[in-house]
């Protein structure tokens, strides 16, 4: 199918994200790309547990770290995983509508997540725990820092597209770019799981 | 011709190549680019061995010999033979596989600026308060404590042009995924394509360990971070770990395309398939995946125990068994082949004892205990050079000269070409065998001069002598490609008479749509099988129509220029307060440049079919 080709409810393809050339290509590359981040990743937190015992005189990761607002934080990022999935569900069934309202939720969601980070954050300079302040202080931002920008990219991503196509509609050319999107944050979430369970759980006990 | 390509002046085609997102055009960007970097890393090399010639010298200083000899490494490994492997395949696979080209034409072109950037940016030290002086391996117990800003010259320089080189290997990936045509099963793919396969993948796991690894070595130097700093609690173990889990695989990025190319020319030459293609292919992917196990065998004398040492070394020698496989493989193709010892071929079958050497010594140096002995001293550099400019370079040099009909449209002169490759060979072995004996008497690497009477003054002579043979090579290469570009003659398709694979089967340079139709792919070494069927071309796929054209784009350009003024900002953060101002002017310049290429629609065009009947004519006449 060609990417310009005007589409129906009917005629629009089961996996519109793949149904072009161009679509497909995106979609491979972007799977790939999402293995070049898993690499990047990795070694941020091989760098972490390197160094997350070498707090030197600062406050130590079971001092700093309060469950409520990170597991907060998290259930936050996990619910909008779930709505970008239903954005994907709407755009599948050629439901534009209801995909930017799900979008939507999924942007807002994200925010808030940022916000709680950028708060957690503000609280840590305050306690002593900076960038500058430690080992453990220097991976544990690039870590959990790396993974704010990934959030922060995508919410720019998406608002961008939503904003680009809120007047067009869903068509073959704009279907994949949505589809990466989706993937990307999907992505961030899976990190984030890692992310809580390796700095914030292991953190607490010790 | 089509009107797109007949932009006349040199302003217009300068203009074409800045934003061109033709995968041929790229690759003619990827071979200017690489080879001015090769030639620069040749000049540092002569210093070297300049330096290095008689005992005692003080042709350069202490520290200048340092920022050359980590110079001379990076430039060769990430701006010369990355590039000009990147030259072939650009030039070569989407032929290859029979598609109109790469998956994604405009990330092809940012893959090139990120690059020249990048390598601009690196060298831009030398003008700016001195080049980086840690060696290429940048082990931060060195380059943290190095004074001035060579080694953020080198940390963010790299990070530029390894954002490039990550987009590219995405690109190569998908394309050789999803764009081969009709009938081009995996197992029918040349072995070119199939190295650039691997490689593609080892770039993606590998590189962004390296990405870690500089920023790290970045937010140290420039934004207060301890990674490494031990009087933090950071540790400089894990530079090396981040670096070597990338340089290791690094090493097979560079030499598989090298086997890939070498694959190419034997058969072509002894016109006859390859030996073993199935255990090629086989060979290829496991000395890939084997690639990432091994990395802790540059670090045996870091201290990490003996156990960990055993593992990686018995890991590294196992290597050599697929990489036996391919030698073997070749021998066999040469077997019973009626061979024509064109120059290509002539470095194919230089080649493969050369490369053996490398290999043999790779072995010993695997041996853990032993290593002790061998690390840090020219043993190594001798073995390192062997299976790099044993292997690579001489790939390089081959391939460019295999392909260079089919990019240019005119043959290199045979006899320019060979005397290069007889100077090179001569040069080659004269500088670098010796140097495993001075490794064995004790001369260390990266040291500035030695002292007289040592057992070292004749080995180093003859070390330097051969490097004089490289350079007379270079240079005469260098007159036969402008004696090539002014007088050659023009040739067609398959210039050197016994091509096999599907670029062969249509014009040198070949029209910007590659295929006019998709050919039908009915075997391994699909044009050969048509011509011994007594076909004059390819069976096409698909009916004449409409072809799809890729919009070139200046936007890619805009992208890297963004991020090499970030780049300088950034780098003199804590020299000037413009500086953080400066990095986030070029951060907004890359983003903005980003954002409009996503909210700016992008169809490309398309060339009508009538127009492609009237380039057939055209051609005939």
């Amino acid at each position: 199918m060609e990417t310009e080709q005007k589409l129906t409810a009917e005629t629009f393809p089961a996996s519109p994200e793949k149904a072009t050339l161009e679509g497909k290509n995106k979609f491979t590359g972007f799977w790939l790309f999402l293995g070049g981040e898993t690499v990047l990743f990795a070694s941020l937190f091989a760098t972490y547990l390197a160094l997350r015992n070498s707090t030197m005189s600062g406050p130590k990761p079971e001092e700093l770290f309060d469950i409520k607002l990170v597991f907060a934080a998290t259930m936050i990022l996990l619910t909008s995983s779930l709505t970008s999935v239903y954005a994907m569900y709407h755009m599948k069934n050629f439901e534009f509508k209801k995909m930017q309202l799900w979008l939507g939720v999924t942007w807002l969601l994200g925010l808030a997540f940022l916000g709680l980070e950028i708060y957690e954050f503000r609280h840590y300079v305050h306690e002593g725990h900076t960038f500058t302040s430690s080992a453990f202080g220097s991976s544990f931002y690039a870590l959990v820092g790396t993974h704010g920008a990934h959030v922060t990219f995508g919410l720019l991503w998406i608002g961008s597209l939503m904003i680009r196509n809120a007047k067009r509609g869903l068509n073959l050319y704009n279907a994949p770019k949505y589809y990466v999107a989706s993937l990307y944050w999907h992505f961030i979430d899976v990190v984030w799981v890692f992310i809580f369970t390796v700095v914030y759980l292991m953190g607490m006990v010790g | 011709m089509s009107t797109l390509s007949q932009k006349k002046g040199v302003g217009g085609t300068i203009w074409d190549f800045m934003t061109t997102v033709d995968h041929k055009k790229i690759a003619i960007l990827y071979l200017i680019a690489g080879g001015i970097f090769f030639l620069v890393g040749g000049v540092e090399a002569l210093f070297i061995r300049i330096q290095l010639a008689i005992p005692s010298n003080d042709f350069v200083s202490a520290g200048t010999y340092n920022e050359i000899l980590t110079m001379h490494g990076t430039t060769m490994i990430f701006l010369a033979a990355m590039p000009l492997l990147f030259a072939m395949m650009n030039a070569v696979v989407p032929l290859q596989i029979g598609a109109r080209d790469v998956a994604f034409p405009f990330l092809n072109l940012l893959g090139f600026w990120l690059f020249a950037f990048g390598g601009l940016f690196l060298n831009l030290s030398w003008f700016l308060g001195g080049a980086p002086d840690a060696g290429w391996t940048s082990y931060a117990s060195l380059s943290i404590a190095s004074p001035g800003h060579g080694i953020d010259f080198y940390a963010i320089g790299l990070q530029i042009s390894g954002a490039g080189t990550l987009i590219s290997g995405i690109n190569f990936l998908v394309t050789i995924i999803n764009m081969r045509a009709p009938g081009m099963t995996y197992m029918r793919m040349p072995l070119f394509t199939w190295t650039t396969f691997v490689a593609s993948a080892l770039i993606l796991f590998a590189f962004p360990a390296l990405t870690v690894g500089l920023f790290l070595m970045i937010f140290d130097r420039l934004f207060g971070g301890n990674f490494f700093d031990a009087t933090m609690g950071g540790n400089t173990i894990i530079w090396e770990h981040l670096f070597w889990i990338f340089g290791h695989p690094e090493v097979y990025i560079l030499i598989l395309p090298a086997f890939g190319v070498f694959s190419e020319i034997l058969p072509t030459f002894s016109r006859k398939r390859l030996f073993g293609y199935s255990s090629m292919v086989f060979a290829t992917v496991l000395i890939g995946f084997l690639g990432f196990m091994v990395w802790a065998h540059h670090m045996f004398t870091t201290g990490l125990g003996p156990i960990a040492n055993a593992i990686f070394a018995v890991a590294t020698m196992a290597i050599a068994v697929p990489t036996g496989i391919k030698i073997f493989n070749w021998l066999f193709t040469l077997w019973g082949g009626s061979i024509e010892f064109t120059s290509p071929m002539l470095y194919a079958v230089a080649f493969i004892p050369s490369f053996v050497i490398g290999g043999v010594t790779g072995v010993m140096a695997a041996v853990a205990p032993a290593d002790y002995q061998f690390q840090d001293s020219y043993f190594i550099v001798a073995h390192f050079h062997y299976v790099i400019v044993g292997g690579v370079v001489y790939a390089i040099l081959a391939g460019v000269t295999y392909w260079w009909p089919k990019m240019f449209g005119k043959m290199l002169d045979e006899k320019l070409s060979k005397a290069t490759f007889w100077l090179f060979l001569i040069g080659f072995h004269l500088t670098f065998f010796i140097q495993h004996f001075l490794g064995l008497m004790g001369m260390p690497r990266r040291v500035w001069t030695f002292l007289p009477n040592q057992g070292l003054d004749l080995g180093n002579a003859i070390s330097s002598s051969g490097a004089a043979f490289m350079a007379v090579a270079t240079l005469i290469l260098l007159v036969n490609i402008i004696k090539t570009t002014a007088k050659g003659q023009k040739v067609g398709g398959d210039p050197w008479g016994d091509g096999r694979t599907l670029e062969w089967a249509i014009s040198s340079p070949p029209p910007e749509y590659n295929f006019k139709q998709t050919p039908l792919v009915r075997g391994l070494d699909a044009y050969w099988i048509e011509k011994m069927a007594g076909n004059k071309e390819m069976t096409p796929a698909e009916p004449l129509g409409d072809i799809h054209m890729p919009n070139s784009s200046f936007i890619p350009f805009m992208i890297s220029l963004g991020m090499f003024i970030a780049g300088i900002g950034f780098l003199y953060r804590n020299d000037h307060a413009w500086g953080d101002i400066v990095g986030i002017i070029g951060m907004v310049v890359m983003f903005l440049s980003m954002f409009f290429r996503s909210w700016i629609d992008d169809h490309g065009f398309h060339i009508h079919k009538e127009d492609l009947v009237d380039d057939d004519k055209e051609a005939k006449m």
